[in-house]
């Protein structure tokens, strides 16, 4: 393949990050990260099929505060694929192309996952009633 | 030069000469398997982080007692299928776009859709040992 020089197009580095652009790339970057989040998940469970001391484990990991960090750095990303996926079913169904769209709906789920991220661990730890 | 057998001699229709070598109504499968794995997603993920939420500070007992209800096995065996159906989904399409060595990318195609089926067998495993022993 070395001696194949057919044209390319330019590569993505050499564009002004934008919205649009950002957001796109920031939602492959959140599946990826979220794929992480569901080999966590099997482990929970498979932490809890084991039986209580691996269960403590597993709770005394993600209790710490770099397993917290982790955790919400897991809440945001399913929170942000969850709104961007919207957005893309919304163009999967034709909808939201015109550029003013893109920017207004790119904006919303900005703002929402992070609304939402915010709102349930304040929910999650309320009801405990420490952190 | 070129070694492409003449047309005229060759026996072969055209729909024999393509079928198997391109997407014959198959081309949107990938497309429509993420979007609808996306949709089933959809609620499943807020069930799922509803629960997360009011279990937190929660017991090893509790936890057992809240997986092994019955809404919540189905839920959870739910959410593991179309999140791992899912994942696999997207992180082929990833590999596909950056790895460009055959050899690697053939490999981590491997392990993507293998490790899909070991994590996620696991998982609905582990919620159906847990459920049907309490």
């Amino acid at each position: 393949m070395a001696e194949d020089h057919r044209p390319l197009s330019p590569h993505l580095q050499v564009y002004r990050p934008q919205v649009t652009s950002v957001l796109s790339i920031t939602h492959r970057m959140t599946g990826v990260v979220l794929s992480m989040a569901a080999v966590l998940l099997t482990y929970w469970l498979a932490s809890a099929a084991y039986g209580p001391d691996s269960f403590a484990r597993a709770q005394t990991m993600m209790e710490s505060w770099f397993g917290r960090l982790v955790m919400f750095g897991f809440t945001f990303s399913l929170f942000y694929h969850m709104c961007n996926g919207i957005r893309h079913l919304g163009w999967d169904l034709g909808w939201g192309f015109e550029l003013v769209r893109l920017r207004i709906t790119g904006v919303i789920v900005i703002i929402s996952s992070f609304a939402l991220t915010v709102m349930s661990w304040m929910m999650a730890y309320g009801h405990v009633g420490k952190l | 030069m070129s070694k492409t057998p003449n047309r005229s001699r060759q026996l072969r229709s055209k729909l024999g000469r393509v079928r198997g070598l391109g997407s014959t109504h198959e081309g949107v499968h990938h497309w429509w398997a993420q979007r609808m794995s996306a949709m089933a997603l959809l609620p499943l993920s807020l069930w799922f982080i509803f629960s997360l939420i009011t279990l937190t500070g929660s017991d090893y007992v509790a936890f057992q007692a809240w997986v092994s209800e019955f809404g919540n096995s189905v839920f959870l065996v739910l959410f593991l299928i179309s999140m791992f159906h899912h994942a696999q989904l997207g992180l082929q399409v990833v590999v596909e776009d950056y790895v460009h060595s055959e050899l690697w990318k053939m490999g981590l195609l491997l392990a993507v859709k293998y490790g899909a089926f070991l994590f996620g067998a696991s998982g609905i495993f582990a919620v159906l040992k847990i459920s049907l022993a309490g």
